[in-house]
């Protein structure tokens, strides 16, 4: 029987288990070997008429020659704990829970596996690290040593100072004068260390000489200004369906539309919780999909919308002519176990 | 060995039950339903040859390390291959899945092939991703530093860093192909054993039955 | 110019792509939805596949055997 059915359909689907009727021959390994050619030979086109994309990646020396500013602003809010990455919760640190579902707080649940200090981590530690200068450390040691309410005092301070700064002719940053305390000679040799490409290399190898964790590095590039805004400049922002997209025009991963599609609209484009609302969304559709055998309607479609008719036509034009000829024969066109 | 042996051992136990759902006929068909026949069955065959590609294309980035195609025009080009192999996977894939799914093929005991398949999929896309942010360029920057808010909201993030390369790049070449191609195994495997599925039957013959207007039923 | 260098010349020449992509793609606007071009193609290709593999002819062998 056709039309809806809310159990399984094992007894309507049994006759479909196996075929008795007619066969054609086929040659499975010269039609695999023809396809591998065939996609081989179009991959190797498009790879020649093409090519593949492949923007150089941005470093800390870049960001903090062609945007100074930014670079010390991201680093004074890294100081004073008022970054993004500062402020994230796990598994960087414990400033917030996180994001979560309900009562579901996956994200606090699973814990701080990569500790991230960005106060220690990307200005206190680096700036030790630098050798030869006295004056530096004596700041460092004045700032460590100095109260919390001291400190922000300073670090309020110079980062509404930057929005009035101004870049030299030498790279540096020039800011009016006020009271930044040890926060400006530090500040300003970050900026050095930075643009001597000292930085990139600090943040990656803190731990050890062999390394391929780029967390601390790219955390910080990601606080700043420099990734976004090349991102903008080639599609790939979230609320311009960046997930979706590839640097110049190359096609993307057009498959991860309905991931992205969701961070396009309310409730999902202004909320706090916008990852694991959409993870959750993504992760009961695809049980969906793998459940589509079981699931009534979805599973039934494909009777109701007979698309099946148009690839199976010539398929029913044989079994029609078979009946004609065969009047006495059974009603069913196809004998099924 | 005699015949108690036999019952006893594993690996003849194993070899009968494996020829007996897979006989050498089911395995390398040379004939095929005759209904099979029309050009919407060759996109499983384009999907498995886009994976071979990418797997041989990506063996040969391999061999060379990560940084080589940076440097190289011969690398590039390999990288471009692997790229638009992986462009041709999920576009066969897709037409695939749509034709498979408005064919209803889970029907007749085939639902294992149907979950297999979709499975293939999903793990393909974290497969996908772990590539892209092994690029090392600006691409895998902006995808990683992007794409751990995702993985962290859901707590994934707390053991799967994407700004880690060295695990994305383990991930990549290793543990997710792996994963895929021992789907894609299991998948193919289970087409051979159930055959392709039938057609829907037609409940009533044109030539016998008079015409009610809305046409023949379909079941 | 020894063998060698001749290959690599060869195979380095397809790196210079025929179509150079690494430009600013141009994008679909619609009311919310902002696709790229490209993007927009792929998926109208895979549509136009999809259609034409199910209405294309399929080419009858004469070896049908009934079971």
């Amino acid at each position: 029987m056709g039309g809806l059915s809310l159990r399984a359909h094992p007894a309507g689907d049994e006759r479909y288990r196996s075929w008795d009727g007619a066969y054609r021959f086929y040659d499975i390994v010269k039609e695999a070997l023809i396809a591998l050619c065939g996609v081989s030979l179009l991959c190797v086109l498009l790879a020649v008429m093409f090519s593949s994309p492949d923007d150089p990646p941005s470093t800390i020396r870049q960001w903090s020659r062609v945007m100074p500013i930014d670079f010390l602003a991201t680093a004074t809010a890294e100081l004073d704990g008022s970054s993004a990455t500062a402020g994230y919760g796990p598994p960087y640190n414990h400033a917030s829970g996180g994001q979560h579902l309900w009562f579901i707080h996956l994200q606090k649940w699973l814990g701080v596996s990569h500790p991230v200090n960005t106060r220690r981590d990307f200005v206190l530690a680096p700036l030790r690290s630098i050798n030869g200068q006295p004056a530096l450390q004596a700041a460092l040691s004045s700032y460590e040593h100095a109260s919390p309410g001291r400190q922000a005092s300073w670090t309020s301070a110079y980062a509404k100072a930057l929005g009035r700064a101004r870049v030299t002719a030498a790279g540096s940053v020039a800011l009016p004068a006020g009271d930044y305390g040890p926060v400006g000679p530090m500040m300003s040799a970050l900026l050095t260390f930075a643009q001597g490409g000292g930085l990139d290399g600090a943040l990656l190898t803190s731990r050890r000489f062999y390394q391929t964790d780029y967390t601390k590095p790219l955390l910080f590039m990601a606080d700043g200004g420099l990734l976004s805004s090349r991102a903008q400049a080639e599609h790939l922002l979230g609320n311009q369906w960046g997930m979706m997209n590839e640097t110049g025009s190359y096609p993307g991963q057009v498959w991860l539309w309905l991931y992205t599609f969701w961070y396009q609209i309310k409730p999902f484009s202004t909320s706090p919780n916008a990852d694991i609302d959409v993870m959750a969304i993504m992760g009961l559709l695809s049980l969906g999909l793998i459940l589509v055998p079981f699931l009534p309607v979805v599973r039934d479609l494909p009777r109701w919308i007979p698309i099946h008719r148009l690839i199976w036509r010539e398929h029913y034009r044989q079994a029609v002519t078979a009946a004609a000829r065969a009047p006495e024969a059974p009603s069913s066109t196809q004998r099924a176990r | 060995m005699g015949a108690g042996g036999a019952e006893r051992s594993w690996t003849a136990r194993l070899r009968r039950r494996a020829v007996a759902a897979l006989p050498p006929e089911k395995l390398l068909p040379d004939r095929q339903p005759a209904y099979v026949a029309s050009w919407i069955y060759v996109f499983g065959v384009l999907s498995l040859s886009s994976l071979a590609v990418i797997i041989a294309s990506g063996c040969i980035l391999a061999l060379k390390g990560p940084g080589w195609w940076h440097f190289t025009g011969v690398g590039h080009f390999f990288n471009s291959v692997h790229l638009w192999g992986v462009e041709l996977f999920f576009f066969f894939m897709v037409v695939h899945l749509w034709g498979k799914y408005w064919m209803a093929a889970w029907r007749g005991g085939r639902a294992r092939v149907w979950v297999t398949g979709a499975v293939v999929f999903l793990v393909a896309i974290p497969c996908a991703l772990t590539g892209y942010v092994s690029q090392q360029n600006f691409d895998s920057q902006w995808i990683s530093t992007q794409a751990k808010d995702a993985m962290n909201a859901a707590g994934i993030g707390a053991f799967f860093n994407l700004l880690n390369f060295g695990q994305m790049y383990s991930y990549h070449v290793l543990l997710l192909p792996g994963a895929v191609v021992a789907l894609v195994i299991a998948h193919i495997l289970l087409v051979r054993r159930h055959g392709v599925v039938p057609p829907f039957e037609r409940s009533r013959v044109l030539a016998r039955e008079p015409s009610r207007g809305s046409g023949q039923r379909w079941r | 110019m020894d063998l060698g260098s001749v290959l690599a010349t060869v195979v380095a020449m397809p790196m210079a792509a025929i179509f150079d992509l690494n430009h600013h793609a141009s994008y679909v606007h619609w009311h919310f939805i902002d696709v790229s071009v490209s993007n927009v193609l792929v998926v109208v290709a895979m549509v136009v596949v999809f259609v034409a593999a199910i209405l294309a002819p399929f080419p009858h062998g004469h070896d049908r055997e009934d079971g």
